[in-house]
C-alpha cells in the first residue's frame, strides 16, 4: 500500500470512509475503481468486475440474492416480535394476539415475518433447482452445494421451530404430528421424540426449546454459514458459466450488477410488504391439548412425508426414504454433476426435453399411484406391501423412464441423470400438493373446493 | 524463539502438541456433555405429589361405558363383564387426542381417521398399535388410576383388564 492510497483517509481517524467510501456510480478511472473496491468495506464484499453473461437475469434469476433479502427481512421482523412475544404456554397465544391487535404495525411486522419465511423456503428450493439445472454444482462448487444443503436444513429447522410459537391449534397439532413421526424410528424413536419435545409431551419445555433454537441458535448459525456460502461463490470465480474459448466479456459490478440486485431486492421487499398487509399471518384459536382439529397436518414443507406415511410402512416413510432423499440431495454433486455442458440451462436442448418429459411423467404417475394405493391398499402397510413393493414399482418406473430417454430420445448420460433427479423432485412436489390441497377431513382424498 | 529450534526440544514440542490436542478434545467432550444434559427431557420425578388419580366409586361406571377424564388425560372403560381399563387419550398413530364416539361405540381419531374399540384395540388404520394403558386399581370400591406410567402394548390381552 503506497502513501498515495492513503491520501483521502488522512483526516478520517475513525475510518468511516473505509465503510461508506463515497461510491461514485462512474469512477473516473480503472484505478479508482479497483481502489474503491479494495479499501471500502462495503464495496469489497462484491467483485470489481463481473462477466456480462453471468449477470443476465435468466442465468441465475437472482434467486440466491433474493434468499438473502428474505433472510434479512426475517431477522429484522423477528427481533421486533421478540419485544412483545412471551414464550410461555399460558401467555404465548395472547402475546401474539397482542401483536396482531394492540401493537402499532404489529400485524404488519408479523405478516412480513410469516411471508418472508414461507417465500424463503420456496425461493431456496428454486435456487437449488437453478444451480442444479445449470450444472453449477461440479468441481470446486461441490463444497458450496453441501454448504447450501446445510442452509436449507437450517432454514427448515427455523421454520419448523417458529411454527410452534403462536401456540394456536394449528401450531400445537402440526408440531405434535411431526414430532410423533419420530416415534416410528426403530429403537431410538421414542428417545428422539422426547428430546425434541423436552419431555414426554408437547408443553412449556418444548416451547422454550423451540424458542431458543428459533431466535438464537439457528439464526446465528445461518448467518455464519451464509457468509461462508457467498465467499465460496467468489472463490469459484463467480457463478457457473458456459465454457468459452476466449475470456468472457467483463463489465463493472457498479453499476451494472448492483442496480439489478438492488431493484430485485426492492421488488422482493415490496412483494413481502404487500402480502403482509393484504393477508397478514394466520392465528387460530389457542392450543387445546384435549381437542385435535380435523384433519391435522404437518407444515406444508413436511406434509409430503405425511403423505408417504399414508401409503407406506412407517419406518420406510419416516426414516428410510427421508434419509435416502437427504443423502442423495447432499451428495448430488457426486451423483449427478455434469461432466460437460455446465453453465447452460439443462445442459443442452435434449437435456431440456428429457427434463420436461420426466416432469410430466412424475406429474401424471404420482397422483395415479396415490389413487391406486388409496383404493386398493388395505391400509395395512407391512414390510412387503408398504415397503418393498412400492419401492420396486417406483424404481421400475424410473428405470423405464431412463431406458426410454436413452433409446428413444437418445439423451446422453448427464442429461438422463438430470431427468432422474427431476422425476423424483417433481414426484415429491406432487405428493406435497396432494397432501396439502387434496386431503380433507380424516385425510380422505377429495377436491380442494369440497364436495 | 531461538532455543525452541534446538534439536533437544523436539520431543518436548511433540509432547506439548499432544497435550494441547488432548486438552482440546476434553473441552469439546465436556461442552457436548453439558449441552446433552441440558437437552435431556425433563424428568417427571421432579414433580412432587401423588400421581394416583381418584376416578370415583366403582358403581359410577356402568358396564359397557366409557368415561372421559380430561384432567388425567385418559378414558376409563368399563367392559361388559365389569372389567376396567384405563386408556390414554393419545392416538398411537401421530399423537392426536382421540374422542370417544358414543353413537359409534368406538374411539374415532379426528386427524387421520384411526378407530379403536373400547379395549383400545385398533379397528381401523392408519394406527398400528392399541391405545396406551394406565394401571388401574380398585380399593374399597374406589377406582384409582396411576398416571405416572403409560404402558405401551403391541396387542390387547385379557390380562390387561383389572377385575374389581
Ligand atoms: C439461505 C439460503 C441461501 C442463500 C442466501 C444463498 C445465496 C446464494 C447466492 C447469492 C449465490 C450466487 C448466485 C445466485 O444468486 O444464484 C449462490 C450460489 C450457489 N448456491 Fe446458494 N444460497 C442459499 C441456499 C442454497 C441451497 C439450499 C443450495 C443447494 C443445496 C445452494 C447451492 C448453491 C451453489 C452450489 C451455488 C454456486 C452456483 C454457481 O456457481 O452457479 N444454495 N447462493
Ligand atoms: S393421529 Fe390419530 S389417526 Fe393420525
Amino acid at each position: 500500500m503506497s502513501t498515495n492510497d492513503n491520501h483521502d483517509r488522512s483526516n478520517d481517524r475513525l475510518g468511516w470512509r473505509t465503510v461508506i467510501a463515497a461510491a461514485p456510480t462512474e469512477p473516473a478511472s480503472e484505478r479508482d475503481r479497483s481502489r474503491l473496491a479494495r479499501f471500502s468495506f462495503l464495496t469489497h464484499l462484491r467483485p470489481v468486475r463481473v462477466s456480462s453473461g453471468a449477470i443476465a437475469w435468466s442465468h441465475t434469476m437472482g434467486l440466491g440474492g433474493t434468499s438473502l433479502v428474505l433472510l434479512v427481512l426475517l431477522v429484522l421482523s423477528g427481533v421486533l416480535q421478540m419485544l412483545v412475544y412471551v414464550p410461555v404456554p399460558a401467555e404465548a397465544h395472547g402475546s401474539v394476539a397482542t401483536l396482531d391487535h394492540a401493537v402499532t404495525f404489529g400485524a404488519l411486522v408479523r405478516g412480513m415475518h410469516y411471508w418472508s419465511a414461507n417465500l424463503l423456503i420456496a425461493v431456496m428450493l428454486l435456487h437449488a433447482a437453478r444451480v442444479f439445472f445449470t450444472g453449477g454444482l461440479g468441481g470446486t462448487r461441490r463444497v458450496n452445494w453441501i454448504i447450501g444443503a446445510g442452509l436449507l436444513l437450517g432454514v427448515l429447522g427455523a421454520a419448523f421451530t417458529g411454527y410452534l410459537l403462536p401456540w394456536d391449534q394449528r401450531a400445537f397439532w402440526a408440531v405434535t404430528i411431526t414430532t410423533s413421526m419420530l416415534e416410528y424410528v426403530p429403537l431410538v424413536g421414542a428417545a428422539m421424540r422426547e428430546t425434541a419435545l423436552g419431555g414426554s409431551e408437547l408443553g412449556g419445555a418444548t416451547l422454550v426449546l423451540f424458542y431458543t433454537l428459533h431466535t438464537s441458535v439457528l439464526p446465528i448459525a445461518l448467518a455464519a454459514v451464509a457468509a461462508w456460502h457467498f465467499w465460496r461463490v467468489r472463490r469459484a470465480g463467480g457463478v457457473i458459466e458456459p465454457a468459452a474459448g476466449n475470456e468472457p466479456e467483463k463489465v463493472a459490478f457498479l453499476p451494472h450488477l448492483f442496480v439489478r440486485e438492488l431493484s430485485q431486492a426492492l421488488i422482493m421487499v415490496a412483494i413481502v410488504v404487500v402480502l403482509a398487509a393484504a393477508f397478514g399471518a394466520p392465528l387460530g384459536d389457542e392450543a387445546n391439548p384435549g381437542m385435535s382439529p380435523n384433519p391435522a397436518k404437518a407444515p406444508w414443507y413436511f406434509v409430503g412425508f405425511q403423505e408417504l406415511l399414508v401409503h407406506l410402512h412407517p419406518t420406510v416413510a419416516v426414516l428410510v426414504l427421508p434419509l435416502l432423499g437427504l443423502v442423495a440431495f447432499v451428495l448430488l454433486p457426486f451423483l449427478a454433476a455434469p461432466r460437460e455442458g455446465a453453465g447452460r440451462w439443462f445442459l443442452s436442448k435434449i437435456g431440456k426435453r428429457a427434463c420436461v418429459f420426466a416432469a410430466v411423467a412424475a406429474t401424471v404417475a404420482t397422483p395415479l399411484l396415490v389413487i391406486v394405493s388409496d383404493r386398493f391398499g388395505s391400509g395395512a402397510t407391512g414390510w412387503l406391501t408398504g415397503g418393498m413393493l412400492p419401492i420396486a414399482i417406483v424404481a421400475a418406473m424410473a428405470a423405464a423412464t431412463d431406458v426410454f430417454l436413452h433409446r428413444v430420445v437418445h439423451a446422453p448420460r448427464d442429461e438422463r441423470r438430470q431427468a432422474t433427479v427431476t422425476l423424483f423432485a417433481v414426484g415429491f412436489a406432487a405428493l406435497t400438493i396432494i397432501a396439502q390441497f387434496f386431503r380433507g377431513a380424516g385425510m380422505a382424498l377429495g377436491w380442494p373446493w369440497g364436495a | 524463539m531461538k532455543t525452541a529450534e534446538t534439536p533437544q526440544s523436539k520431543p518436548r514440542r511433540r509432547f506439548l502438541r499432544w497435550l494441547w490436542t488432548g486438552l482440546g478434545l476434553v473441552v469439546i467432550a465436556e461442552t457436548a456433555w453439558v449441552i446433552a444434559a441440558f437437552l435431556r427431557p425433563r424428568s417427571k420425578a421432579a414433580k412432587a405429589g401423588s400421581s394416583l388419580f381418584t376416578a370415583g366409586t366403582i358403581d359410577e361406571f356402568a358396564p359397557g361405558s366409557v368415561t372421559a377424564f380430561p384432567a388425567g388425560k385418559f378414558y376409563l372403560s368399563r367392559l361388559d363383564d365389569g372389567g376396567l381399563l384405563a386408556l390414554h387419550r393419545e392416538c398411537t398413530h401421530l399423537g392426536c387426542t382421540v374422542p370417544w364416539s358414543e353413537s359409534e361405540q368406538r374411539f374415532v381419531c379426528p386427524c387421520h381417521a384411526s378407530t379403536f374399540d373400547s379395549r383400545g384395540r385398533v379397528l381401523g388404520a392408519p394406527a398400528t398399535r392399541p391405545l396406551d394403558m394406565l394401571a388401574v386399581r380398585v380399593e374399597n370400591g374406589i377406582v384409582k388410576v396411576d398416571l405416572s406410567h403409560r404402558t405401551r402394548r403391541v396387542a390387547y390381552h385379557a390380562s390387561q383388564v383389572t377385575k374389581p
